[in-house]
């Protein structure tokens, strides 16, 4: 059974959405709605961690022994400028999409085990993680024009 | 031979006039005159958004006093202070009559045609590279709706840029929000002829004792009369509309949401929902019940310090009225969860059903007398006629009446809003910012921010203002406009109300309309449409006024059925007005259908607590076609809260006797002795912790700034300082004085209003010479302290109550 990795991936996944949304933060501090938003949506998936720790814990023995090869990282540190506001922006959405992912393919998991407990954090957290990447585009979407047309 | 029918400093709201509910509201005639007037000339208090109506009295080519208008539905011939005193303005020595154009660093008298040769080259270059992207408008809730139209069409479809925003995202942005998120539309459900009716009145960070007199004389005149309505007030500060509730909670600043989810949870707990309406005509009902479960009175008093027993008994009037009229100001839409905050109070009466009926009705507020129309008219990141960005159909029938393409209306994310502007402007990528009758030197939140902008060598900023305000000093060009009585136009108040103000005296020297000014604008950047004609077709007010009703056909604020010959017959007349309404409509929502069906609504919405937009196809899924939006949210800790170093809370607001940085009011003699300086208000248990008695210099200092005023002691919660905002420099420029020194950088994530009720501070007696800040303190506040302390201002320390003071009889409390 490879529950496991999933469930260790998307662990995985949510610890550097958080790691990502701290460093975006604090670099792109000047940016008051930045700032403030990634705190918010930081706490979301800290308590995302939360959840899915006694899941990794639970499905952790059954691990297949090849994690890693499942895992990209896409967020190499943050950089400086408008532009570089936007390809950070840009990063962090790509990580929300890796994460809302996970749920997803935990959630079907999750019905052919009939794991109700499991179904119901994917569903729960995915709801957020929709709400994360929901946010990032819409700042992006915002940020893109400015950036790329009128930034000399 | 000044004559007055009324002292309205120390009287502010004058002799009652008392009704019972369902009688007409009596008449009573302020008047104020300096001389006899050969004629009165019709036109509109500009001084509060309640937009009172009044005739102008002239004599000589001079205005000489005002007079209520008896027959307007507003007030009734009533007028306040402000009304009755801010004309005075108008004569001030010194209005700007020339352009200014800055020349080795000196602003220096130049003709119209230099000043805007100058500002169309600089257009013209700046658009060349960097496309119309690079330039930005900052206007204002000063102007007329002519003015908007024509300022929103030149922007959106002659330069194209989105980013056009005004002063009324810090005043009323978070109304248009709340009304978008419940009913799909901007516009008021009420009117103020609800007052008239009532049996209970909410007021949530209102204080409209003090900041729409006229609308409280209403109020009052109702507490005066048979079977008056009861009052509940949330402030956390003891107001004068505070005085006279029958329930005031005073929660913590930034729990706005926590004291409205615990009423909700009230209401739905005692069984008072109107469940057959809330089937009928609303969704989201469950969610709602689901979130507000938890907020019991004890969960709440923790979280807001509102007494349990206080809440319940709130709760329980707000669950057994049969009718009720909210209203909502600053308090909410400047603090922390602004717009979540504002929309709880519209599920209020959503799930009670009292909407669309006889008594019942909601008044977002708005902070300047225009600021409406800013948002009708798409001068303020909205489009004209309430139409939704992202839906593409609106945006072609907007392309369609300007005949331009499509594409060159931006609308790929939503208007710029105005701190986004600024930090575009901060940042360098907008080069051109022109700002238009307001004074952000003063009024956005940290200032020393704001400074650094405006002063920045990469930025030409353009003021276009009746006076040299704060910000126009820091202009390159600075362009003299017209106010209030010198031009004509019309504008629309909180109960949607649309009235005229005409021209009754010329502008001074060569000041002009700022509809003249951007006319110009556009003929000299020669704007055309796409058969190559002039883009703006209209040459003056009245033809502006009809391209702009055109734009509203069909739209929630219909203006066809209005012209200026029916404004002029005695009373303004509220939107929509057209075939079906040829009188217009007092009340909105009458039939329960909400403006919310995907094709008709003026926005598809927003993550109440992050911002992101709702996408179309979302929408679609879900359409609420003509259902209200019933959507909840939990509480959340302010951003700044008092720590060890900071341990105060700092909340900021205006004063009966002020208005707009005090660009007209501080102008009036009787205004400015009214209230002559800004204070710092503390309790008298913070008082006493400090060492501070009544009337002491304090020196009250945050992370970003520090300012220094009396104390003035009581009707404070402890722990809470209360500064009036708006006192700024150009009538005092002997200490650092403007609340905003103090202010944060932030914003609610809806409605992108800055928050400026809460900040973190701390607090000290001031001695002038023995307590200097020390160097590196903030250095920057420093020299003025240098100033002050050098013997201009105000003598040495233990020495009080020999500067400023409020000379009102009355208690200044804001
Ligand atoms: S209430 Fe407002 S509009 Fe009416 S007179 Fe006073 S300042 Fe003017």
């Amino acid at each position: 059974m490879h529950v496991g990795n999933y469930v260790g991936l998307a662990h995985g996944s949510e610890q550097r959405l958080v790691d990502a949304l701290n460093k975006v933060a604090e670099h792109h501090g000047d940016e008051p709605d930045i700032y403030e938003t990634c705190q918010l949506l930081m706490s979301w998936s800290r308590k995302h961690i939360e959840h899915l720790e006694p899941l990794v814990q639970k499905y952790g023995e059954d691990k297949n022994p090849e994690p890693d090869n499942l895992e990209t990282a896409l967020f190499h540190g943050p950089r400086q400028g408008s532009l570089a506001l936007l390809r950070d922006l840009h990063d962090v959405w790509l990580l929300t999409q890796q994460v809302h992912l996970c749920w997803t393919v935990l959630e079907q998991a999750a019905q052919a085990l009939r794991d109700n407990e499991l179904e119901r954090v994917c569903q729960q957290c995915g709801q957020e993680t929709k709400r994360q990447t929901a946010f990032f585009l819409t700042r992006i979407k915002q940020a893109a024009p400015q950036a790329l047309v009128a930034a000399l | 031979m000044t004559s007055e029918t009324r002292n309205s400093i120390n009287d502010i709201w004058g002799e009652r006039t008392p009704h019972g509910p369902g009688q007409e509201w009596p008449v009573r005639v302020d008047e104020r005159v300096s001389e006899t007037p050969e004629r009165w000339v019709r036109g509109t208090c500009v001084l509060c958004s309640n937009g009172c109506g009044l005739d102008i009295g002239v004599k000589a080519g001079k205005i000489v006093g005002v007079r209520g208008l008896a027959t307007d539905t507003t007030n009734r011939g009533r007028l306040g202070p402000k009304g009755l005193h801010g004309w005075v303005a108008n004569e001030s020595p010194d209005r700007l009559t020339k352009p200014l154009i800055r020349r080795d660093g000196q602003l220096q008298e130049a003709s119209w045609d230099e000043a805007m040769d100058l500002i169309v080259q600089k257009s013209k270059a700046i658009v060349e590279k960097q496309t119309s992207l690079g330039i930005g408008f900052y206007t204002s809730g000063q102007l007329f709706l002519e003015e908007y139209y024509t300022l929103g069409v030149l922007g959106k479809a002659g330069l194209g840029t989105p980013h056009m925003d005004g002063n009324t995202r810090l005043c009323t942005a978070t109304a248009a929000a709340a009304l978008k998120v419940s009913f799909g539309s901007d516009g008021q459900p009420g009117g103020y002829e609800d007052l008239d009716v009532t049996d209970c009145v909410l007021h949530v960070g209102h204080n409209i004792a003090s900041q729409q007199t006229v609308l409280w004389m209403r109020i009052l005149d109702r507490l005066a009369g048979p079977n008056p309505p009861k009052v509940i007030v949330i402030d956390p500060r003891r107001t004068f509309t505070a005085e006279h509730a029958t329930v005031h909670l005073a929660p913590k600043v930034g729990t706005n949401v926590a004291v409205m989810n615990g009423l909700l949870h009230l209401i739905i707990q005692a069984g008072a929902i109107d469940a057959a309406f809330l089937e009928a005509h609303t969704t989201g009902y469950d969610d709602l019940k689901k979130t507000v479960e938890k907020y019991t009175p004890e969960y709440v008093e923790q979280l807001s310090g509102v007494p349990a027993a206080e809440l319940l008994r709130a709760g329980e009037i707000l669950a057994t009225t049969r009718t009720l009229v909210s209203t909502i100001l600053q308090g909410v839409y400047q603090s922390m969860q602004a717009t979540a905050a504002a929309v709880q109070v519209n599920n209020v009466h959503l799930i009670r059903g009292l909407i669309g009926k006889p008594g019942s009705g909601i008044l977002q507020m708005n902070g300047q007398p225009t600021a409406q129309n800013t948002r009708e008219c798409g001068a303020d990141g909205d489009l004209p006629g309430f139409r939704n960005w992202g839906n593409p159909e609106h945006i072609k029938e907007l392309a369609k009446l300007w005949n331009v393409p499509v594409n060159k209306i931006p609308h790929w994310s939503p208007p710029t809003h105005a701190m986004q502007i600024w930090r575009y402007a901060e940042q360098g990528t907008i080069k051109l910012l022109w700002i238009q009758a307001t004074n952000p030197a003063v009024s956005l939140p940290e200032l020393s921010r704001i400074r650094k902008i405006l002063q920045k060598e990469d930025l030409f900023v353009v003021v276009q203002d009746a006076y040299l305000t704060e910000t126009a000093r820091y202009a390159d060009v600075v362009l003299p406009a017209a106010i209030w009585a010198e031009k004509t136009g019309t504008f629309t108040n909180v109960s949607r109300t649309v009235h005229i103000s005409c021209k009754a005296i010329d502008p001074p020297g060569e000041a002009r309309s700022d509809l003249d000014i951007f006319l110009d604008y556009a003929q000299r950047m020669d704007f055309r449409d796409q058969d190559g004609a002039p883009l703006i077709k209209w040459h003056d007010p009245e033809s502006a006024f009809e391209a702009w009703k055109e734009c509203t056909r069909g739209r929630p604020c219909d203006y066809t059925g209005l012209t200026y010959e029916k404004l002029l017959q005695g009373s303004g007349i509220p939107w929509p007005v057209n075939e079906q309404h040829p009188d217009g409509t007092q009340r909105l929502y009458t039939d329960f259908v909400f403006p919310t069906s995907a094709d008709y609504a003026e926005t598809y919405g927003h993550d109440l607590e992050t911002g992101a937009a709702v996408s179309p196809e979302e929408y679609k899924a879900n359409d609420p076609k003509g259902k209200a939006m019933i959507k909840a949210a939990e509480h959340r800790e302010p951003h700044e809260v008092p720590d060890d170093e900071y341990p105060l809370w700092l909340t900021t607001g205006r004063q009966v006797y002020h208005f707009h940085t005090r660009t007209k009011t501080g102008r009036s003699k009787a205004l400015h002795d009214a209230a002559p300086d800004a204070f710092v208000q503390l309790s008298a248990q913070d008082a006493g912790r400090y060492g501070i008695e009544e009337g002491d210099w304090v020196l009250v200092e945050s992370r970003r700034g520090l300012i220094i005023e009396r104390a003035m002691i009581g009707n404070v919660e402890p722990g809470l300082v209360f500064i009036p905002w708006h006192y700024g420099y150009w009538d005092d420029p002997s200490r650092p004085r403007a609340a905003n020194e103090l202010t944060i950088t932030e914003w609610d994530p809806v409605s992108k209003q800055p928050h400026y009720k809460y900040a973190a501070v701390k607090i000290s007696k001031y001695d002038a010479k023995a307590a200097l800040p020390q160097p590196g303190l903030l250095g920057r506040a420093v020299d003025a302290v240098q100033q002050l302390i050098s013997g201009e201002a105000e003598p040495t320390g233990g020495s009080k109550s020999q500067g400023p003071q409020p000379k009102t009889t009355q208690r200044v409390d804001g």
